[in-house]
């Protein structure tokens, strides 16, 4: 991990599998495993080979944190503010500490999650916590069941001093709009993640702008350009939603604290436990063996955990608690809102000169809610100026949701393009391959998409904007993604043999769904010459080696060259005890099939087993950091690093719009993509069949409703919350390709954001297609839908 | 609603009954089990907090997720809307109940081999859903098994394959009666 590694050169096969590769010359730390061939040439690394975990998971046996019983055990439930702006002047628990049944009560002491005054002098101190949005926890009852918690809550007496509030974002823009927060404001960064840039000035509600990625002249870039499109776009926020609500089971013993907890990141859940607490990390163990759902909500143990943890000392019982569906709606995390006021500028070649943008985004009591890095480094453009502002209103605190910013960014982005390529009377994706240059794997992975897309797609049916004559309109558009190649420098594997033959394999990640235990248990499989479903692979537990979050689309690109790393240097140390047995060197020796064999001839060979015994393995352990990348890091933030290249991804979207009625259908999406080396063909499939059913789900249904007069949501069940079901699932074409960029020992990279990313704008210009007229505000609703008809 | 002919349990009613928990005993699976339960809990409640049958899922509690699936006498019913006292003189079956001596249904042989499933919180609730359908309907098309899982949510986006799944196990079992 350390750059005074010693390291050597050595020259690479790079390029997209298929088409012509070209050799690169790489600085490869000392000891690395000599690279891996193309998925053809690898026996399980590549292969579709099933999910270990589906068994499990179609029986009813996976156990969630939902499904967590222990004896003794109480539930909880919480009491959330029911008014959107106050100060709390009392509160008053007794009534509720003596109903029947009821164990411990508990005040909550600081809010987690929301932005915190840079300046805490400029509020009056309170004994508790501003309530700052309606449904904002306040305390928790635990009791023997949770009817006997949820009776208390009603006898606890909250004392308001209501303050005036503000819930949309156009609202808090206004500068006499109630502010929200009395002064500056900082977005701490905590183990359970979030954070926002330090020291950014704030104006009543407005914090910002950040610059990031602004450069060059803007006004010069403006006059250099030939055509210039500038259009308005707003995007709605979006509630996670996964099936499983946010919940942890704490059980504080004096020894030790342990942990079940819905979580994309055990470590994370860990760290922050041990900074509320005050309690060292060692004494923690955090457990998660199945997670419902997370899509970037699920870090750190939150407000509902503190509260579950504090319960569960004063009762001295373990405690469950899991929110119910208008809890996980309000109170922990959602995709924010946006306006993005962006202008874009280009020769008549199609060669942007200036991109300018003015976002504002709000994360109700958060700050974090900006658009992503597409504007700035999708295409090259020598001028851009970017301003970005967070807005505050009183509603709940945004959260990290698959492809942050970026998704939001990209429905703006993409179709100021496909604008632009109207204008300039250019096809789409001419346009792309005008201005998608840069020199990285993602350009080059995109260029390749285009074209396999396009046949996909048979874009060569695709007809000028607007020319279905009837009230029923179809067309065709595509947009591309982007999102970067991010490793997770803090991840280690390890790996028993042990003399029965079993294998084992360690690290502290976990699998939400995304197949993790799969493709792990496959790269050391690949390296022993066994199956997959030889290894036992131990993820989700605090005490295993450290491994990535579940998030950024790190999990696969941080983890598999750690495992193979060390599941080589498991071999080789078998290899050299087994190597006299076959009177063979051990570096000719190879495993394949479950055999140890000579290289050059199969025949001298033994089982993997019966080598272990006749060379009296006890017990083998191998442990691997991830490495850097070969090339290394364009940045580092913390454990975070972030490659030059990034992952591409182009997506086409056919629809169908009823000008009459403004219902829009998407009829098929075609979905093509790259993540390095696809360990799993089919596991990426399906995130990527995910990530396009969000996608459309956001495009065209979902949208967090609150009530202005009373910051309430108005959506706040699934029944009401609507997102994509069976009926509309549209036909999803995925097409994967295979990029081997040089980079690690396995070149893996990540696909649950990129697959997210565009499907919206793909959406969006797919309508334009069909209608002559942009959509600029998500979702497509009736109602919006024919606004945008009606337009101008 | 029929009411099983030879339900172990008979036919006897309750008269008036509650707040206090009191002994009841349903037909899961083909077995009598007995737990107290009050008259406001529902049947997922007394399956997953009296029973420990946490196969079946809640993720709305109203009725809109269909996680909570299980069949009731054979049909599907969302098991957070059903008291467990109307459950009574049914024969309940839930995910933990759908393969039998140790054999998968087919449906979740074939989930497991489409790959109709990722997060796998909603997969019960669709697993029962499925099997219903393929065993009802072995010649089921994509309209029909969309329409049954039409009430089911799956916040991962595993639609497609729980078609490709569901399909495949119909035609299995449409070859395997021939």
């Amino acid at each position: 991990m350390s750059g005074a590694e010693p390291f050597e050169q050595r020259t690479l096969s790079a390029g997209i599998v298929g088409d012509a590769f070209k050799q690169v010359t790489r600085k490869v730390p000392s000891g690395e495993p000599p690279p891996w061939p193309t998925n053809a040439e690898l026996n399980v690394v590549g292969k579709d080979v099933p999910r270990m975990d589906a068994l499990d998971k179609v029986t009813g046996r996976a156990r969630y944190t939902f499904d967590v019983q222990l004896p003794g055990m109480l539930y909880a439930r919480t009491l959330n503010s029911t008014v959107p702006h106050a100060r709390i002047k009392s509160i008053d628990t007794s009534r509720a500490e003596q109903y029947p049944g009821v164990r411990a009560v508990h005040v909550l002491e600081r809010l987690l999650m929301a932005a915190e005054l840079r300046d805490p002098g400029d509020e009056a101190k309170e004994p508790y916590p501003v309530v700052r949005f309606t449904g904002q926890p306040i305390a928790a009852v635990a009791a023997i069941s949770a009817r006997a918690a949820e009776a208390a809550l009603a006898l606890i007496k909250v004392d308001y001093e209501v303050l005036p509030h503000v819930s949309e974002l156009a609202d808090a823009m206004q500068s006499d709009a109630p502010p929200v927060f009395p002064g500056p404001t900082e977005q701490r960064a905590t183990a359970g993640g979030g954070g926002a840039a330090k020291g950014l000035p704030q104006k009543g509600n407005l914090r910002g702008p950040s610059t990031g990625g602004s450069r060059g002249e803007i006004a010069r870039g403006f006059k250099e350009a030939d055509v210039v499109v500038e259009g308005e776009y707003r995007t709605q926020v979006q509630t996670h939603t996964p099936l499983e609500p946010h919940g942890l089971v704490a059980d504080w013993r004096d020894d030790e604290l342990t942990l079940y907890a819905s979580t994309q990141h055990v470590m994370s859940v860990r760290d922050e436990a041990a900074e509320i607490f005050k309690l060292p990390k060692e004494k923690i163990h955090a457990i998660s063996d199945y997670t419902g759902g997370g899509f970037g909500a699920k870090y750190g143990v939150g407000n509902y955990g503190t509260l579950a943890i504090h319960l569960s000392r004063k009762a001295g019982a373990p405690v469950r608690l899991v929110l119910d569906r208008r809890e996980e709606h309000v109170s922990v995390g959602n995709r924010p809102a946006s306006l993005q006021r962006l202008k874009i500028g280009a020769k008549r070649d199609g060669s942007l000169t200036a991109i300018e943008l003015h976002s504002f985004g709000t994360g109700g009591v958060a700050a974090g809610a900006g658009v992503g890095m597409c504007h700035h480094s999708m295409y090259p453009c020598p001028n851009v100026s970017i301003e970005h502002y967070d807005v505050f209103t009183n509603a709940g605190p945004c959260a990290a949701f698959r492809g942050p910013g970026q998704t939001q960014g990209i429905f703006a982005f993409e179709q100021a393009i496909d604008a632009l390529a109207d204008r300039l009377g250019i096809d789409p994706i001419d346009m792309r391959n005008k201005i998608d240059t840069r020199d990285a794997d993602d350009v080059r992975a995109r260029a390749a998409e285009r074209r396999i897309g396009a046949e996909k797609m048979d874009w060569s049916r695709r007809r000028p904007p607007g020319s279905d004559a009837g009230p029923v309109k179809r067309g065709i558009g595509m947009a591309q993604s982007m999102w970067p190649y991010i490793v997770n420098s803090y991840t280690t594997c390890e790996i028993r043999v042990a003399g029965d033959g079993t294998v084992d394999a360690f690290c502290g990640t976990q699998d939400i769904g995304t197949g993790t235990r799969t493709v792990f248990a496959q790269v050391v499989a690949e390296e022993l010459g066994l199956e997959a479903e030889d290894i036992r692979v131990h993820v989700g537990d605090s005490r295993f080696p450290p491994g990535p979050p579940s998030g950024g689309s790190r999990v696969t690109s941080s983890l598999t060259p750690a495992a193979r790393n060390a599941a080589h240097a498991m071999a080789r140390d078998i290899a050299e005890r087994v190597a006299p047995l076959l009177n063979a060197k051990a570096e000719d020796l190879v495993f394949r099939n479950g055999h140890i064999q000579l290289r050059d001839d199969s025949k001298t060979s033994l089982g993997f087993f019966e080598s272990l015994r006749r060379a009296g393995v006890e017990r083998l352990t191998h442990r691997a950091d991830r490495r850097d990348d070969y090339e290394g890091y364009a940045r580092k933030a913390g454990e975070l690093h972030i490659s030059p290249h990034a992952i591409g991804g182009v997506q086409f979207a056919e629809v169908c719009v009823d000008t009459q009625t403004g219902a829009v259908k998407v009829e098929r999406v075609v979905a093509v993509h790259d993540c390095g080396r696809p360990i799993n063909p089919k596991l990426v499939e399906s995130q990527i069949l995910g990530g396009v059913v969000q996608g459309v789900s956001y495009a065209l249904y979902e949208d967090r409703r609150l009530d202005a007069a009373t910051g309430v949501q108005l959506n706040a069940n699934i029944d009401q919350y609507k997102i994509v079901g069976s009926r509309e699932t549209p036909r999803i074409d995925v097409h994967l390709i295979e990029l081997l960029g040089g980079q690690s020992s396995t070149d893996a990279r990540g696909v649950a954001e990129p697959a997210n990313v565009a499907t919206a704008a793909a959406i969006a210009n797919a309508f334009f297609n069909a209608t002559g007229k942009r959509i600029y505000t998500l979702p497509m609703t009736p109602a919006n839908v024919l606004a945008a008809l009606r337009s101008e | 609603m029929s009411v099983a002919t030879h339900h172990p349990l008979g036919g006897e009613g309750l008269g008036t009954f509650g707040p206090e928990p009191q002994p009841l005993s349903l037909l899961i699976n083909g077995e009598v089990r007995t737990a107290l339960a009050d008259p406001a809990t529902t049947l997922v409640e007394f399956l997953r907090d009296a029973l420990g049958l946490t196969g079946t899922k809640i993720g709305c509690d109203r009725g809109a997720c269909s996680a909570c699936t299980v069949w009731l006498d054979g049909e599907v019913a969302a098991s957070c809307m059903t008291l467990a006292f109307d459950a009574r003189e049914r024969s309940i079956t839930t995910i933990e109940g759908l393969s039998r001596d140790g054999e998968l249904h087919p449906v979740q042989r074939a989930f497991i081999e489409h790959d109709a499933l990722q997060c796998g919180f909603c997969t019960p609730g669709m697993v029962m859903s499925c099997a219903h359908l393929v065993n009802k309907n072995p010649e089921c098309s994509l309209d029909d098994v969309k329409t049954a899982i039409s009430g089911h949510l799956c916040r991962c986006g595993t639609y497609p394959n729980i078609f490709k799944a569901t399909l495949a196990a119909a035609a299995a079992s449409k070859g395997k009666a021939k």
